[in-house]
């Protein structure tokens, strides 16, 4: 299959520029095509930060706040360079221009091997990066806001900086370099001194250094500091004001409440919206037609919420449940995607030397198959966009990870210009990666200009019910994946091949999002699907990592980890039953496969040795004994190891005392930031290892709400301990890379435990 | 029209008996501290003080409401409030910040009714609300936190 190289051979064909995938020149990420708008007495110095006369310093802010903590994270690293006060930093959402379009996640979706150093990779990468720039997009997401921004945050810093140390040296008249700057002000020897507020307008007119000298690691001041989160006040935590899309409240602000076709994909065949239309404060009864990959329904538009959702529970619908999906049943696609790889050998992600040799030498040879089904977001709060279309233009506010997607979806909607469309980003109540979707804001816009002209105008708030939002959801792609390990006579693991089955997630978002056609999508391997299995550090002597990928009619997305989030437990599940069938130690046999990746053995033995590996494990409060289990996995640029702790109730329930987690993730910005993600991606995962499953039948998903779709709950959940190893190297993710190790470091302490060995997710002893 | 005690204001409002207090106070009262997760009283997220006890928004309609004092996060204070407040800041409980305003609800009545709560009063109390970005290790925390602070 030589398609591989299609694409990548073009890109070497065009030269052997060999920068750093995140080195474009500064100037190129600097300044925004249009002007910042300001306040009255702020200046703006680029496209990142503005300052104000009051000396308050704001940093343009082009990620969403998930709860991931990038807002603090890239403010520290901005404030950082800038020498700025930190108690008098904030931050402002940015607009949507070409300079804030995600570079990182773009580059990371090339399907190179971590350990490949190759200019070819490199080449890739940079032209990736400079098309990107074009004609990417503004996201959050992929881990990759800190990676993405690392560099472009810190020369804004050191850009404004130097401006404002140049208008201080113009107005003192002295050299610029005998000028110091330290939270926020500038002085000299001679004992001048003035604030940032008080130098910014002259600062912003000075020019802008075309090269910037970044501070030396031993020169952060923030960087590095475990610093509370600058939003947690602004937040109005334990106040009850934090701004999440739901929240919005606009002057006459009208709410819709919708249903939507139970068969994924489904149609409204006929309603009547008559007996909806008597409760108190319903404004009209609409159809809605399916925007974005997302199902048609129909909205009732109230003047309030309770109204509204009351209301559209007495619409009569009649569904026309033929969709592509409405014969659906995950359980036989499961078996179908296991009969799959009884002839099909799927795309080559890895290989290295010759499998199909070393396992016909091998002189005992272990196979397994693996299986995790499809799962929901289910962020805490539901999908909701409020959007008011008057004199034609729109503003839309939105708990969104894609506002530049958004804009262009409302502006499409509505038959407008996209810069007739003001997209506000709320803070999100919970991403995951369904808010890379714009299924509910197409849906919004259509119901506002549905009740414009009778109303005015009038903003409306579309909210979905949590029913509504497990059922519609794009869920994470079920797999099936199988494994077939050869040993010599010695024990030594000779050959690993692994063959993979699912759907690809990229394809249907390039139509579904993007509206390019199926015809041009289709074949193009999506290494969403096979990261987490091709992409890890084991050096195995003898490879073939591939994926198959199948077409199914479930609507699939990004969730967190994407592929990470079962090749992990399918990887690492394998890796114990290898080491086991070897005779070996879960470490020791890791270890072995380690021998040139020195950084990741450092972060499976921390893991280890917080756990107390090769000690006996402590039996449980209630006496119950005891095992562990490991699992390493490199994600989105971060290595983690995690081990479990874990008992089980007299009745079989599985309980997971304690995880340690180590994780390496270059420079740590925050190391409080840091450690709550790995808290975060460990109980995300662990609620999907115990209790996650989407079963859908006839095309109707199953689940609705959180007694059918449980997850972890406090009491149950386990005490955390993470570790950071130090590094200066450039700064990785950490918002998903704490989700794939949980679920195989607690399959094989059940395996310890108890000699069961589980294949399939979610996790139940026989 | 129903006639309620909310943060300690005499409110008359508008909307139908059968309102749950959830959606009174999102809508027609425009408090929009107290969140919406399920509507089936299964993630805490809406929780308020009826007469000082934790009850779940979503499912508590206003009529049966009337001689009742109600508190939203907007409107709680006292000593256990501002000392669960203060240990929520300190320990950085909050991620995404959506489903804290029932879990802090949740933990201020159990100070009030427990100033020195056991690690079993604690998960009791705490059990019915969820969190989807896994802040329950440091909620534990600041409960603890907040319940020395009390003490001293």
């Amino acid at each position: 299959m030589k398609r591989r190289h299609f694409f990548l051979g073009s890109l070497a064909a065009a030269g052997a520029l060999t920068v750093g995938w995140g080195l474009l020149p500064v100037r190129q990420r600097l300044q925004t095509s249009s002007p910042l708008p300001v306040r009255p007495g702020q200046v703006a110095f680029n496209g990142w930060v503005k300052i104000s006369a009051d000396g308050s310093v704001s940093v343009v802010m082009p990620k969403s706040e998930m709860g991931q903590g990038v807002h603090t994270g890239l403010a520290m690293v901005l404030a950082d360079e800038l020498d700025a006060d930190w108690p008098r930093v904030r931050i402002e959402p940015a607009p949507v221009d070409k300079i804030y379009n995600n570079l990182a996640t773009v580059v990371d979706s090339l399907p190179f091997h971590p350990d490949n150093d190759a200019s070819l990779k490199r080449v890739a990468g940079w032209l990736t990066a400079k098309t990107m720039r074009e004609v990417g997009v503004m996201m959050t997401g992929g881990s990759s806001s800190m990676k993405d921004l690392w560099l472009p945050m810190r020369q804004a810093g050191a850009s404004a900086r130097a401006m404002l140390v140049a208008a201080a040296a113009q107005a003192w008249k002295v050299p610029a370099s005998e000028i110091t700057v330290k939270a926020g002000v500038l002085s000299h020897a001679s004992g001048n001194t003035a604030g940032f507020g008080e130098l910014a307008d002259a600062a912003a007119k000075q020019a802008v250094p075309g090269d910037v000298k970044l501070k030396e690691p031993a020169q952060f001041t923030l960087i590095g500091k475990p610093l509370p989160r600058l939003e947690s006040a602004a937040k109005g935590i334990g106040m009850g004001t934090a701004g999440f899309g739901l929240d919005v409240l606009q002057p006459g602000q009208l709410y819709a409440s919708v249903v939507m076709c139970p068969t994924l994909g489904g149609y409204v065949g006929s309603f009547d919206g008559s007996e909806a239309a008597k409760v108190a404060g319903v404004k009209k009864v609409i159809g809605v037609s399916a925007r974005a990959g997302g199902t048609a329904g129909v909205a009732v538009v109230a003047s309030s919420p309770w109204a509204a959702m009351k209301a559209v529970k007495l619409v009569k619908v009649v569904w026309d449940e033929a969709g592509p999906a409405s014969s659906f049943n995950s359980d036989a696609a499961l078996t179908q995607l296991a009969k799959t790889l009884d002839t099909e050998t799927g795309f080559g992600f890895y290989s290295t030397g010759d499998v199909e040799a070393a396992l016909k030498d091998a002189a005992k040879t272990l196979s397994a198959e693996y299986s995790a089904p499809w799962l929901a977001h289910m962020t805490m709060e539901p999908q909701n966009c409020t959007v008011q279309f008057k004199d034609g233009r729109a503003t839309v506010w939105a708990p969104t990870q894609v506002p530049g997607l958004a804009r262009s979806e409302v502006a499409q909607v509505l038959g407008i210009a996209a810069d007739q469309v003001d997209v506000r980003v709320t803070l999100l109540g919970g991403g995951f990666g369904r808010r890379l979707e714009v299924d509910f804001i197409g849906q919004a816009a259509a119901i506002a200009k549905a009740v414009s002209a009778e109303t005015g105008g009038a903003p409306v708030q579309t909210f979905w019910s949590r029913e509504q939002d497990t059922q519609h959801d794009f869920y994470r792609p079920a797999a099936v994946s199988r494994f077939t390990a050869g040993f010599s006579a010695k024990n030594e693991l000779m050959a690993w091949r692994n063959v993979s089955a699912g759907q690809a997630i990229v394809p249907q978002v390039l139509q579904r999002v993007f509206g390019l056609p199926a015809g041009l999508v289709k074949g193009s391997p999506d290494k969403t699907a096979s990261e987490g299995a091709f992409d890890q550090p084991y050096e195995w002597p003898a490879a073939r990592i591939a994926h198959q990928a199948v077409d199914l009619p479930v609507p699939v997305g990004f969730w967190r980890a994407v592929g990470h989030s079962h090749q992990a437990f399918f990887k690492e599940s394998f890796v114990d039953e290898a080491a086991n069938a070897a005779g070996q130690d879960p470490l020791a046999f890791r270890a072995a496969l380690l021998q040139k990746h020195p950084r990741h053995l450092a972060v499976l033995q921390k893991a280890a040795q917080m756990a107390g590996w090769g000690t006996p494990s402590p039996n449980a409060p209630d006496g119950a004994k005891t095992a562990r289990g490991m699992a390493l996995h490199q994600s989105f640029g971060s290595i983690v190891a995690q081990v479990a702790e874990v008992s089980l109730a007299a009745d079989k329930t599985i309980r997971v005392h304690r995880v340690f987690c180590a994780v390496d993730c270059g420079t740590p910005v925050n190391p409080n930031l840091i450690r709550q993600q790995m808290e975060s991606g460990i109980v995300f995962g662990l609620s999907a290892a115990l209790y996650g499953r989407i079963d859908i039948r006839q095309g109707r998903v199953q689940q609705g709400n959180f007694h059918d779709q449980p997850m972890l709950r406090f009491a149950d959940c386990p005490a955390i301990a993470t570790e950071i190893i130090a590094s200066s190297a450039h700064p990785e993710g950490v918002g998903e890379p704490g989700t794939p190790p949980i679920a195989p470091a607690v399959a094989n302490a059940l395996f310890a435990l108890s000699g069961q060995r589980l294949r399939s997710l979610p996790l139940k002893l026989a | 029209m129903t006639t309620l005690q909310i943060n300690g204001q005499t409110r008359t409002v508008q909307s139908e008996p059968d309102t749950p207090l959830l959606w009174l106070l999102r809508g027609e009262l425009q408090l929009t501290g107290t969140k919406y997760g399920c509507g089936m009283a299964l993630c805490g997220a809406c929780t308020v003080h009826v007469d000082g006890e934790p009850v779940r928004g979503c499912v508590t309609p206003i009529a049966g409401l009337e001689k009742k004092s109600i508190t939203t996060i907007e409107g709680l204070a006292g000593k256990e409030a501002d000392a669960v407040r203060a240990a929520w800041l300190q320990v950085d409980v909050a991620q995404c910040g959506y489903c804290q305003s029932g879990q802090i609800m949740a933990a201020v009545a159990l100070l009030k009714k427990t100033p020195s709560p056991s690690e079993a009063e604690i998960d009791q109390a705490m059990q019915g609300h969820l969190c989807r970005c896994g802040t329950y290790p440091r909620i534990r925390s600041a409960i603890r936190a907040a319940a020395r602070a009390l003490k001293a």
